[in-house]
């Protein structure tokens, strides 16, 4: 009995297109906010930090960024892996040129050079589309590895081509390399989480992420309103990078510290941001959050199932990590194509309406 | 003639040779999507999985061992048998079409008439799914394929061009790997025994009307779901082909399974409902991407094979985005 | 109804090839400001050819489409929206993904002006902009009397209802001239004369101009003010109803053979 709209009742048009329309709703994500910010802080040790939360944040904006082109827009992407790492070495690039400049600065310009290059790529989405577009992406993809392993300027020539962060702080707090405490490093990717969330809410519920759906779901039909394809798509991809850059930039400045493009931006990376959004649901922001939260708790939970319970070796609990993952996305785009977020909303309807669903 | 020029031509030639190889993925691709319009990108996974089999047969593997001895403490690993060549391929042969059928029952007769994209990214979902799967079952280390085929460099075609170049030039011959060239031949032929199949048989003409129309040969009576069956055991078969020979070159084992990403450029190039535009866009991509890494590699740090066939199949797609083959696209408003 | 004659849009000599086919060959006829002009034919004869060459998806290899006094040049089909011209479709054109008022909102796009960083902010300037054209939307849901399906997703609406999101998505965008595309295909007699009575309230409350492919002689007779016959990219007929009615051309090439 709870859970009911029963009795609020919108008196004007700002209430009727609020993010959360029910009260319970909104009660739910303030506690979760600020469990966020009081609780987790206080208690999250290293392994909580590296095996959960970090990568569940940064993926959450990954997925923030690849659900706005995809999911709303409908280009689909495969180059993730490569826009993550020119956010990373663009990250590198400016820690080492600009030694003062704030951190928080540095990620914010990453997310913008991968904006631009996001663009570039994207403008082939002009001609092509569907499928098509998802391949040409893949030149994105391999090309841009490509240039970080080879090209010595990206890792200012360091003898393993690998690039390393250098300390950084935001006030008083380290955020990058080995000293930085797992406190600091969650809350400030968890202010960029809130923050790309609270953006990507806005834009998707305005104009431009009307135009969006329109470009998604009838690219003919959205000419004749008005929307002019090439901006719709061309933003699409540069708010899209920009998400995905920042997050590349947290990846490695933050979580992993040190990183091999080949090893931790290659396409696998491209592939497991798709599946967050497929699995966490198209077109919704909270899926992306749950399929973030899906795919980085997947692996860890059958680990310590299947390893550490049962005591099988760690490959046969990657196999089923694969089987288990693919058998998911064919289920979700069989049965729901929109994911765990539409299936959360089923529940909430079922909520509404129980004892008496009539 | 000069050294440098046939050091080229040597370089054209084996970049043909590779080319071949992705043309064959590429038919696998093209006759999945001219038949039921599925951009399938499980084929390099198919084609891992087909080899993995052969090879776990072949050898006596027992299937699921690792599981098997993981959950009881066993020591499994072989039978104490093995299989001769052939009948380990035609065993395999029935394997992908056990999984045509099981592909076709499970996934896409629940997803007909959804859009490509949507299906496309079901075909993802599927390559996960079979790595998984194909490496639970079989195992995932290295594995070595033999099933006779000759390999190494050709001793004759060395001789029979080593007196080509010109006086005094250093130049030892010609290396051309007999593996390739095996490959070239088996590729062909396949090609030449699907067309005289889709020209001359029954179900060939009922698939051919199929890729035409589905609504008008679905009002003549042919079953899409034994089409759609037919045509992935066919793109199994394929991938088997291709597996043998890639997994002979290079060992079975995950990176197989890439070759289906180096078989999307070819289909970009080629057009995705072409089988001549397979080959040929295999070929082009095969020979340019050699030559490229041969003259330009060498300038701006090498391996420009990973996506040299992109970045080309990526400008021609912005310049003629139905391939060289492909039919043209005509929206209707 | 008083009609000034003054010309809205004049459309001359117009000529579409698609390869060898000649779709329209050599039309001209205007329309006037405020009037509701049909266009007619049988199947085939080029009547949405001509339509989309009015908003833009066809480019004619000849001629010329004078809008408002003033030439027009090559235009992209998004450029002639925001000249105040929308359209609906003959198989309904609407974004499945989206609820019908999301549907209706993107007609106002071509009112809102906020940028993206506006939007990024929401509080403040876009979400104004945002209610203000939320009022628009909401006056079009009233007349069209579809406020119970709101917020329902249109893939599941009935056909009927479809037609009536897509036409309300064209009138949200409060258009000069209004092009619609057998706006009456597949309805019975009642949607049919819902649909005329909408199309009516519309030319006579906004003075929307409005020109109509229909198949219904009846319908188009009855509320067209002036109507052009086509038949194999040919005009063969122009004028009022009546003068229509008993052209020998036209009853020999169309009426003729029509049920009506």
């Amino acid at each position: 009995m709870l859970y009911r709209e029963v009795g609020e009742f919108k008196t004007s048009y700002a209430q009727d297109s609020q993010t959360f329309p029910i009260k319970f709703d909104k009660y739910r994500y303030y506690f979760v906010v600020l469990v966020g910010l009081l609780f987790v802080p206080f208690v999250i040790n290293d392994y909580w930090a590296n095996a959960v939360f970090l990568p569940f944040l940064i993926y959450a904006i990954a997925s923030l960024g690849l659900n706005i082109l995809t999911g709303y827009c409908g280009q689909v992407s495969l180059g993730t892996g490569g826009f993550m790492a020119v956010g990373a070495y663009a990250s590198y690039k400016l820690m080492t040129a600009f030694p003062d400049l704030n951190i928080l600065i540095i990620v914010l310009l990453s997310g913008v050079i991968t904006a631009f290059v996001g663009t570039l790529f994207g403008l082939p989405s002009l001609r092509i589309k569907g499928f098509y577009l998802a391949v040409a992406t893949l030149a994105a993809q391999f090309f841009l590895i490509w240039l970080f392993n080879k090209v010595g300027w990206f890792y200012n020539y360091s003898a393993t081509g690998m690039i390393t962060s250098p300390d950084r702080s935001f006030g008083n707090f380290l955020i990058t390399g080995p000293n930085a405490t797992p406190a600091s490093k969650y809350l400030f990717c968890f202010f960029f989480v809130f923050l790309l969330a609270w953006i990507a809410r806005n834009l998707t519920r305005g104009k431009i992420g009307r135009s969006w759906m329109a470009i998604r779901d009838m690219d003919i039909a959205a000419e004749i309103i008005g929307v002019n394809p090439l901006i719709a798509k061309l933003s699409a991809f540069a708010i899209s990078s920009f998400y995905v850059g920042i997050a590349g930039a947290l990846f490695f400045s933050v979580y992993l510290g040190a990183v091999e493009v080949t090893e931790a931006f290659s396409i696998q990376k491209s592939f497991i941001v798709l599946f967050m959004v497929i699995i966490g649901g198209l077109g919704s922001i909270f899926g992306s959050f749950a399929g973030a939260a899906f795919m980085v708790l997947l692996p860890v939970a059958l680990k310590n199932l299947l390893v550490l319970q049962f005591g099988w070796p760690v490959d046969i609990a990657a196999h089923f990590e694969f089987i288990i993952i693919g058998g998911l996305i064919i289920f979700f785009l069989i049965v729901e194509p929109h994911g765990l977020a539409q299936l959360w909303n089923l529940l909430k309807q079922k909520l509404r309406i129980w004892p008496f669903p009539y | 003639m000069s050294a440098d020029f046939l050091y080229t031509i040597e370089v054209i030639i084996n970049g043909l040779m590779a080319g071949v190889l992705y043309s064959l993925v590429a038919l696998g691709f093209v006759l999945i999507f001219k038949a039921s319009g599925i951009f399938n990108y499980a084929q390099g996974v198919m084609a891992l999985f087909a080899a993995l089999t052969l090879v776990g047969l072949q050898e006596g593997r027992v299937p699921f061992a690792h599981l098997i001895n993981a959950m009881f403490g066993t020591k499994i690993h072989h039978f104490d048998w093995s299989l001769p060549a052939l009948l380990a391929i035609i065993l395999t042969v029935l394997i992908m079409i056990l999984f045509a059928i099981l592909v076709e029952k499970l996934i896409l007769k629940h997803l007909v008439n959804q859009e490509p994209i949507i299906l496309f990214m079901a075909t993802i979902g599927l390559a996960y799914f079979m790595e998984g799967f194909g490496d639970l079952m079989w195992g995932s280390d290295v594995k070595t394929l033999n099933v006779g085929i000759p390999q190494g460099g050709s001793f004759w075609f060395e001789d029979f061009t080593i007196g080509w170049a010109a006086e005094g030039e250093k130049f030892y011959g010609m290396y051309v790997d007999l593996l390739d060239v095996w490959a070239a031949i088996i590729a062909i032929s396949l090609v030449l025994v699907l067309t005289i199949f889709s020209q001359y048989t029954k179900s060939g003409r009922a698939l051919r009307a199929v890729a035409d129309d589905h609504q008008a040969a679905l009002s003549v009576g042919i079953s899409l779901r034994v089409i759609w069956v037919l045509v992935w055991s066919i793109s199994g078969f394929v991938a088997l082909v291709a597996g043998m020979m890639w997994g002979a070159k290079s060992g079975v084992q995950f990176s197989l399974s890439l070759i289906a990403l180096k078989a999307l450029p070819v289909l970009m190039l080629g057009g995705f409902t072409s089988i001549p535009g397979a080959i040929v866009g295999g070929l082009i991509i095969g020979a340019g991407e050699k030559l490229f890494e041969f003259f330009m590699g060498p300038l701006i740090g090498g391996a420009t094979e990973n996506w040299f066939a992109y970045v080309l199949a990526l400008l021609f797609l912005v310049f003629r985005p139905q391939g060289l083959f492909g039919e043209k696209i005509i929206e209707r408003v | 109804m008083n009609k000034e004659n003054i010309k809205m849009m004049d459309i001359k000599n117009i000529v579409l090839r698609f390869g060898g086919v000649v779709a329209i060959q050599n039309i001209s006829f205007d329309i006037f400001k405020g009037e509701i002009r049909a266009i007619i034919g049988p199947n085939g004869a080029g009547k949405s050819s001509m339509l989309n060459v009015i908003n833009g998806f066809y480019h004619p290899q000849e001629g010329e489409v004078w809008f408002r006094g003033k030439k027009r040049g090559s235009m992209k089909p998004y450029q002639i929206a925001h000249q105040g011209i929308a359209r609906t479709f003959q198989n309904i054109a609407l974004f499945k993904g989206m609820t019908a008022l999301d549907n209706i909102m993107t007609g106002r796009f071509t009112h809102m002006k906020k940028g993206i960083f506006s939007q990024m902010i929401w509080e403040g300037g876009a979400s104004r902009e945002e209610y203000e054209n939320r009022e628009v939307v909401e006056k079009v849901i009233d007349f069209l009397e579809i406020q119970h399906i709101r917020k329902t997703p249109v893939g599941a609406l009935p056909y009927g209802l479809q037609k009536r999101v897509e036409l309300g998505r064209a009138l949200a965008a409060e258009p000069e001239l209004l092009l619609l595309d057998e706006p009456m295909a597949g309805m019975n007699v009642e949607e049919k004369e819902d649909m005329s009575r909408y199309i009516l309230d519309v030319n006579s409350e906004f003075e929307t101009t409005v020109a109509l492919i229909e198949h219904d002689m009846g319908v188009v007779m009855d509320i067209s003010d002036r109507v052009v016959v086509m038949d194999y990219g040919k005009k063969i007929g122009d004028g009022t109803p009546d003068e229509v009615r008993n052209n020998q051309a036209v009853i020999d090439a169309y009426l003729g053979v029509s049920e009506h």
